[in-house]
């Protein structure tokens, strides 16, 4: 009896509150027997949210996993103050998890180099070293449409956010527009490159919703400007004093560059001036991220709703002003963050409007850092390196948060779904791994390549993913 | 003699004479008249020299011409280079590596066999009188069962001799081998790799047996160093190699791996 009494006395004061720090409701007492699934049901009703979204909870940056009890340690329970509950809102949808591969598609006579979902989930391309450009049909999956137009390997492709282009670019530093639905060259080639292109990124749609301009880098120290309705060079970019690795269109109107001359340059979209210089590495910088990356690739694009609907026959004023409302709510939390992986085995975290000082420095690879995302949810970084681990950090404070352990050689790149709640990961040991990012654990293996696997994409509305490799097949995998 | 360059300085101080440059267009102008006119009076065998030595340069004149033209109208068509490489890849020197093992399941099977498709596929038997050498025993050296094997062999760790009267065959320390050269014939590599085990001497079961390594011997090597994966992503460990060379001879071991 006296046992009984002791539990149910054990209560806590509490309160909810946001990321942002804003409080939710009143204080309340709660019984430390209070689970997670209870938890929930509180904070749906405190925040008064009409559909029933489901929450992690956070005390002192400590997940709540079961209940409160276990969460909090016996030592810090003070009857006397309040403690904060943070809760963050997780997706509504959940993707399910592949399982199999549905589809091994031939056709290219080369290794697939670069393998992209178009921001509606709906085409899929992939470039490869055979100079071709192929569009898959997803359904079918069978072959679609074949490009033939570049001379040298198909480096980079990228889908413009509307999905109605997409902009391809090759070793002789050409780069050609194709129209997904016929399958032909929009335009003439656009030539200014002298080397080869690294990466490829095209204007948020919330800037402009034409999707007219993108930005490219060069191994030849340049970043261009192109306008793909005239196939002209808007403007040359030029200060880097060494090959740029990747470049990304910021939401924010500003392009972010980073080189192997070991710094991460900011620019100015309109007017192409230089705004910062990001120091720090002491390495080339092998890739960036952004924490709107998900965002600003999707572009009006809703994974829940539109997933039958064709997104550019829209009413483009309103699609327009749903990417920026969408774009808004992820910058909300701590504006757009940028992550840059090096060859000197850190990682940077900055805050790339603001300031030129990085927030963290994130250690712990002991090899070259080859790919890095955000999570779509901004609040999970993920790195792959060639150490053969992929390193998950806070997005928030740069914190180590976990290491997923189980290729055998390098990871090449990593994606995640669009519930941020699964990822897939390739690498040089011609497998893909899914990791399951609530437990942090592998979920399951995925063989089937014969030869390494070189990229790997998870389509936004999270039913496919597609990998292409050394072994020169295209494979489609499916819960 | 002239003691010095005395033409070049006087040209120097002073300048060529006036009409240098029309004389000399008038002298090369003159040029083909006075060759066809040596041709045409020459007889004899001065005209087969001449016309030797003409014909020689005519050839030499139209190679160069042709180098020139070919020099204007270059390239066009590149070939576009083989094993595409993603951005990521392209500054690192990636050194080839070989193809992931393609078909685990024909290996398994060959193995089941016991078949191979070995670069060497035939090989001289060895005898057993080659291979083993009688050693005489016993107080008076009148027993003569025991062997002494003079070939090279692989002896597997942890092995312990028996006692002097249970050991038939001697395997002598000198001639035990631990690592062999393996050649990689994809990747044309070599690599120092240890010995696992003997896996088929062709010449007899009972050497397979014993260890011994002769030339056509198919042992097994550790190759995880080499980081080859399997198709489901898990590093390879041993694989067959056929030695290639006559390693009671040579001091070492050369083998090919069988991919």
């Amino acid at each position: 009896m006296e046992v009984e009494t002791d539990c149910e006395s054990k209560r806590i004061l509490c309160r909810f509150k946001s990321e942002t720090g804003q409080i939710a409701g009143d204080v309340m007492d709660l019984p430390l027997q209070c689970t997670l699934k209870q938890l929930n049901l509180i904070c749906n009703a405190v925040i008064q949210n009409a559909e029933n979204a489901s929450y992690t909870f956070f005390i002192n940056d400590k997940e709540i996993k079961e209940n409160l009890e276990k969460s909090i340690s016996s030592n810090e329970i003070n009857i006397e103050s309040v403690v904060d509950i943070i809760y963050q809102q997780q997706a509504v949808f959940k993707v399910r998890a592949i399982t199999r591969c549905t589809a091994s598609m031939p056709g290219h006579s080369e290794a697939v180099i670069s393998v992209n979902f178009s921001p509606d989930g709906k085409h899929l391309a992939s470039g490869s070293g055979d100079t071709t450009v192929r569009f898959w049909d997803i359904e079918t999956q069978t072959p679609y449409h074949t490009c033939k137009g570049h001379k040298n390997w198909v480096l980079c492709i990228a889908w413009s956010p509307d999905s109605s282009k997409l902009a391809s670019a090759c070793k002789d530093g050409k780069i050609i527009l194709w129209n997904p639905k016929t399958g032909s060259q929009v335009g003439k080639t656009m030539m200014g490159h002298k080397q080869w292109v690294t990466s490829l990124s095209w204007e948020p749609y919330h800037k402009n919703t034409e999707c007219r301009y993108f930005v490219s880098s060069s191994k030849d120290c340049n970043l261009r400007i192109w306008d793909s309705v005239l196939c002209t060079t808007v403007r040359t970019l030029a200060g880097h004093t060494k090959g740029v690795t990747v470049v990304k269109w910021g939401g924010a109107g500003l392009i972010y560059s980073a080189s192997q001359d070991r710094s991460v340059k900011v620019w100015r979209a309109e007017d192409g001036v230089l705004c910062r210089s990001l120091e720090g590495h002491g390495h080339w910088v092998n890739t960036l991220a952004l924490s709107t990356d998900y965002i600003l690739r999707i572009g009006a694009f809703d994974p829940v709703k539109d997933s039958n609907k064709d997104t550019y026959t829209l009413d483009k004023r309103k699609s327009k002003e749903f990417a920026l409302k969408r774009y808004k709510e992820i910058t909300d939390l701590f504006g757009e963050r940028l992550v840059s992986g090096s060859d000197d085995f850190t990682l940077f975290l900055w805050d790339p409007e603001k300031d030129k000082k990085p927030i963290n420095r994130l250690h712990g690879h002991i090899q070259p850092v080859n790919d890095v995302k955000f999570s779509p949810n901004g609040r999970i970084i993920a790195s792959a390196s060639f150490d053969k681990s992929i390193k998950l950090w806070d997005s928030k404070t740069g914190k180590f948060i976990g290491v997923l352990r189980g290729h055998v050689q390098a990871v090449y790149m990593v994606a995640f779904s669009a519930d941020s709640r699964l990822m897939v990961s390739g690498s040089a040991d011609s497998t893909l791994k899914l990791w399951n990012l609530d437990g942090m654990k592998l979920q399951g293996d995925l063989p089937g390549h014969a030869d390494e696997v070189y990229a790997v994409d998870w389509s936004s509305d999270g039913r496919n993913v597609a990998s292409g490799g050394k072994d020169k097949v295209l494979k489609l995998w499916q819960y | 003699m002239p003691q010095n360059e005395y033409i070049e300085r006087h040209r120097k101080l002073h300048g060529r004479r006036l009409d240098y440059e029309e004389r000399k267009r008038k002298r090369e102008a003159r040029e083909p008249h006075k060759r066809a006119q040596t041709a045409r009076s020459l007889r004899g065998i001065k005209a087969k020299i001449f016309n030797k030595e003409r014909r020689n340069e005519k050839i030499q004149m139209k190679k160069k011409i042709k180098a020139h033209e070919e020099k204007k109208t270059k390239k066009v068509t590149e070939k576009v280079q083989e094993g595409a490489l993603p951005v990521y890849l392209l500054d690192r020197d990636v050194q080839s590596k070989a193809k992931v093992l393609s078909n685990m399941i024909k290996q398994k099977r060959k193995e089941k066999a016991g078949k191979w498709d070995v670069p060497i596929p035939k090989v001289r038997a060895q005898a057993d009188a080659e291979v083993l050498r009688v050693v005489k025993s016993g107080k008076t050296k009148r027993k003569a069962w025991k062997r002494m094997v003079t070939k090279v062999t692989f002896v597997g760790e942890g092995f312990t001799r028996k006692p002097p009267k249970f050991e038939r065959f001697i395997r002598p320390m000198a001639l035990r081998f631990k690592k062999a050269h393996v050649t990689h014939p994809e990747l044309k590599a070599t690599f120092h790799l240890p010995i696992i085990g003997v896996k088929k001497n062709p010449s007899s079961p009972m050497f397979t047996s014993l260890g011994v390594i002769t030339k056509g011997t198919v042992i097994e090597v550790n190759i995880s160093e080499l980081g080859l994966v399997t198709q489901a992503g898990k590093v390879v460990w041993g694989k067959y190699a056929q030695v290639t060379n006559n390693p009671e001879n040579d001091g070492c071991i050369n083998a090919v791996l069988l991919v």
